[in-house]
C-alpha cells in the first residue's frame, strides 16, 4: 500500500475532557514497552491502530475486547463482527419514488437495526414530502416533519434520503483522521474510536446524511440489536460522527438491508451491481434512473426513479 | 340433487357450525397490507411456466375460515348472473376494472377453490400472479425481476416474493393509506 495511515493519537475515542490527561498519558506509556493483552482496558483503547492496518489477530483482539464491554455494559451477549467486504460484489441501492409512500417504516426499522441513539434522536433515513410539481429535489427547503392521519396525501410524493455512498465520497476526503473510508465493495465506514468528532465531513456531505453524537447514545438494553459489525451498528460514543452503512451486518451476511425488508410497497431495491442478473443492475438498465445532486461528482451508488 | 333457495341460508349456517372449526385450523390473514414474514409455510412458485425462476411466496392472506371455498360451493350451484351478492360475501365490493369484471372472471365457476386463466387453465391460490399478470403485464414483468413487489431473504440468495394480493385486495386493488410512524423530532426540542 502506497499511503501509510498516519498514526493519531488523536483518534482516540474517549472522555475528551480526559483528553489532555490521556495524553500525557500515552507519552509517558509509549515509553514503556508494550504488552498486547486483550483486555478492555484504556491503553488498549488509546493504542488501537487504524482499522486497516491491524492484521487478522490484532482485529479479534479487537473484536473480543468490544465484545466483552458491550456485553457488560448492555446486560446480554453482544456479537462485534468484522466480516469483511465479498470479493467480486459493489453494492448499489434503488429506490423506486413512484411506489413510496412516506410511511417512515424504514426510519425505524433502521434505528432499531442499526443501534441509533433513541434520545437524543438520531435518524439515518430522513424522508421528504414534496408536492407535485413542485420544484423538488431542493433538499434544503423540503418538509420532513408532515404528519397526516394517513400517508399517502394527494398531490405529494415522498423521497427518503440517507448516505448515498458515493464512489467520490466528500466525506473521507474531509476527514483529518481518516476515520472514514470507502470499503472494496463501496460502503463508506466509520471507525468510531478514530472519529476525533470534528464534523468535517457533515459539513462535506452534500446529502446531510450524517449525524452527530451530541451525547451519549441511548438505547434501551432490551432494544439494542446485539448483532453487530464494528464499521457498522456497534454502539457508538458521544462525540462522533455515524450514518448509513447499507446495514453493513447484514449485507455482508448476504441479507438484505432492513429498511428494504421492512418497506410495505415494496419501494426499495438492492443488490450486486457487478452482477447483471441482479435487481438492481435491471432497474438501472430498465427504468429512468437519477442520482441526486448529480452535479457534484460524487457518484452516489444509490439509484433514485419512477417505475411508471 | 337442487337445492331451493329457501334452503340455502340454513345450509349455510350448517356449514358454518360444521366446518368452521375445522378451517379455522387453517387460518390465513385478513390485512391484505400485512406482508407476511411467515416462511414455515411458503410454497415454491413458477411451477407452471417456465419463464419464471423458482421463488417462494408466503400461503395467500385469506381471511380466517374462508378457505377451502368448496366447503361451501361445492354443495352449490354457481351463478353466474352479475348481481349484488346478499346472502354472502356481502363484504366484497368489487372495483377493479369497472364495470367488465365479475366474480367468474378470476373464480372458477365449478372448482371454488381454483382460479381460471383466460385460456381456461386453472390455477391455485398461491399462483395468482398469473392471474393478474395477464391484464398487469408490466408489473408483472417487474416483479419477476424483484422491481415491483417486494423481495426479502437473501440479495444474493434465496428470496421470498410476496403475491400481488398480499399488497393489493384483487376486489379493489388500490393500495391502501397507511398511518405514518411519528416525523423526526425537530432540532430546537433535542435536549
Ligand atoms: C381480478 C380477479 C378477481 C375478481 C374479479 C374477483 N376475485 Fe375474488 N379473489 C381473487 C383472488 C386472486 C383472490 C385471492 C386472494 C388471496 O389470496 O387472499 C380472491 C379472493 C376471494 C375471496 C376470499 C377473500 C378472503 O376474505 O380471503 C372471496 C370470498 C372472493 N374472492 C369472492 C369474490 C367475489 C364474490 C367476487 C365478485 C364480486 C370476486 N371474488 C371477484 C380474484 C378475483
Ligand atoms: C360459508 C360459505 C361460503 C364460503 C366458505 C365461500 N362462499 Fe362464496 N358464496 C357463498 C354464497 C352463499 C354465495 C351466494 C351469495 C349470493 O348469491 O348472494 C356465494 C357466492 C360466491 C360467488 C358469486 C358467484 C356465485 O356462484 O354465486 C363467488 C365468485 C364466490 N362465492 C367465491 C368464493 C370463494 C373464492 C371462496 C373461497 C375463498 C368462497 N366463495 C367461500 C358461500 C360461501
Ligand atoms: C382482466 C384483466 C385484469 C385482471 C385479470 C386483473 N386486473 Fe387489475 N386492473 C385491470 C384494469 C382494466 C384496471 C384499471 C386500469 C386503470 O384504471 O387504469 C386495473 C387496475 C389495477 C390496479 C390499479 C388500481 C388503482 O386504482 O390504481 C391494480 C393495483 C391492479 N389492477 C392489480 C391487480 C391484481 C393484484 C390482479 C390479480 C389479482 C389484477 N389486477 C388482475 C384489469 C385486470
Ligand atoms: C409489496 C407490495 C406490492 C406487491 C407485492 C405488488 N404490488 Fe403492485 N403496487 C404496489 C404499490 C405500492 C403500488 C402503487 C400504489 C397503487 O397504485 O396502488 C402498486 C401499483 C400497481 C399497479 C398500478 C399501476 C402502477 O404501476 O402504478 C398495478 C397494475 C399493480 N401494482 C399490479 C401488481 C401486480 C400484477 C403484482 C403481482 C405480480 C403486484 N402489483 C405486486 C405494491 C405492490
Amino acid at each position: 500500500m502506497s499511503k501509510k495511515i498516519r498514526n493519531n493519537p488523536l483518534g482516540i475515542k474517549l472522555n475528551r475532557r480526559n483528553f489532555i490527561k490521556g495524553s500525557a498519558m500515552g507519552l509517558a506509556a509509549s515509553a514503556l514497552p508494550l504488552t498486547k493483552k486483550a483486555d478492555a482496558s484504556f491503553l488498549d483503547v488509546f493504542f488501537q491502530k487504524h482499522f486497516r492496518e491491524m492484521s487478522k489477530q490484532e482485529i479479534q483482539e479487537v473484536l473480543d475486547r468490544f465484545e466483552k464491554t458491550y456485553s457488560e455494559e448492555y446486560g446480554k451477549k453482544v456479537s462485534v463482527k468484522a466480516t469483511p467486504a465479498i470479493p467480486g460484489v459493489l453494492f448499489g441501492y434503488g429506490l423506486d419514488l413512484s411506489r413510496c409512500i412516506g410511511c417512515r417504516r424504514c426510519v425505524y426499522a433502521c434505528v432499531g437495526e442499526n443501534n441509533q441513539s433513541r434520545d437524543p434522536q438520531i435518524h439515518w433515513i430522513t424522508v421528504l414530502r414534496f408536492k407535485n410539481g413542485e420544484k423538488w429535489v431542493d433538499l434544503e427547503n423540503s418538509e420532513s416533519y408532515y404528519n397526516p392521519a394517513e400517508v399517502p396525501e394527494p398531490d405529494h410524493f415522498y423521497m427518503p434520503v440517507q448516505c448515498q455512498q458515493c464512489e467520490n465520497p466528500p466525506c473521507v476526503r474531509a476527514c483529518p483522521t481518516q476515520a472514514t473510508w470507502k470499503e472494496p465493495d463501496g460502503i463508506v465506514v466509520v471507525d468510531y474510536n478514530w472519529c476525533i468528532g470534528c464534523r468535517y465531513c457533515m459539513a462535506a456531505c452534500p446529502y446531510g446524511a450524517r449525524h452527530f453524537n451530541w451525547s451519549k447514545p441511548n438505547i434501551p438494553p432490551d432494544e439494542l440489536n446485539p448483532e453487530t459489525h464494528y464499521l457498522g451498528n456497534r454502539p457508538r460514543y458521544n462525540g462522533v460522527v455515524e450514518k448509513c452503512t447499507f446495514c453493513i451486518q447484514r449485507t455482508r451476511a448476504g441479507k438484505y438491508p432492513a429498511c428494504v425488508e421492512v418497506c410495505p410497497v415494496g419501494a426499495r431495491k438492492f443488490g450486486n451491481l457487478l452482477d447483471p442478473a441482479s435487481e438492481i443492475r435491471y432497474c438501472i438498465e430498465n427504468k429512468r434512473v437519477f442520482r441526486l445532486k448529480e452535479d457534484l461528482n460524487t457518484y452516489p451508488k444509490f439509484y433514485y426513479f419512477f417505475a411508471t | 340433487m337442487r337445492r331451493g333457495s329457501a334452503v340455502l341460508p340454513i345450509f349455510i349456517l350448517i356449514t358454518w357450525i360444521l366446518v368452521l372449526p375445522v378451517i379455522a385450523l387453517d387460518s390465513g390473514n385478513t390485512d391484505h397490507q400485512d406482508t407476511s414474514n411467515n416462511t414455515d409455510t411458503v410454497y415454491k412458485g413458477g411451477s407452471q411456466n417456465p419463464d419464471i425462476p423458482d421463488f417462494f411466496v408466503p400461503p395467500p392472506p385469506f381471511s380466517e375460515g374462508i378457505f377451502p371455498c368448496s366447503g361451501c360451493h361445492k354443495e352449490m350451484k354457481p351463478n353466474k348472473q352479475r348481481r349484488k351478492l346478499e346472502m354472502f360475501h356481502q363484504d366484497i365490493e368489487l372495483k377493479h376494472a369497472g364495470p367488465q369484471q365479475w366474480c367468474l372472471d378470476c373464480h372458477n365457476a365449478d372448482d371454488r377453490d381454483k382460479l381460471h386463466l383466460i385460456d381456461g387453465r386453472l390455477i391455485d391460490f398461491k399462483e395468482s400472479y398469473l392471474l393478474c399478470g395477464q391484464c398487469h403485464g408490466t408489473n408483472f414483468r417487474d416483479w419477476k425481476a424483484g422491481v415491483h413487489g417486494k423481495r426479502t431473504g437473501e440479495w444474493n440468495g434465496k428470496k421470498l416474493y410476496r403475491l400481488c394480493v398480499h399488497c393489493h385486495n384483487p376486489h379493489q386493488p388500490r393500495f391502501k393509506p397507511l398511518a405514518p410512524k411519528p416525523p423526526p423530532v425537530r432540532p430546537e426540542d433535542i435536549k
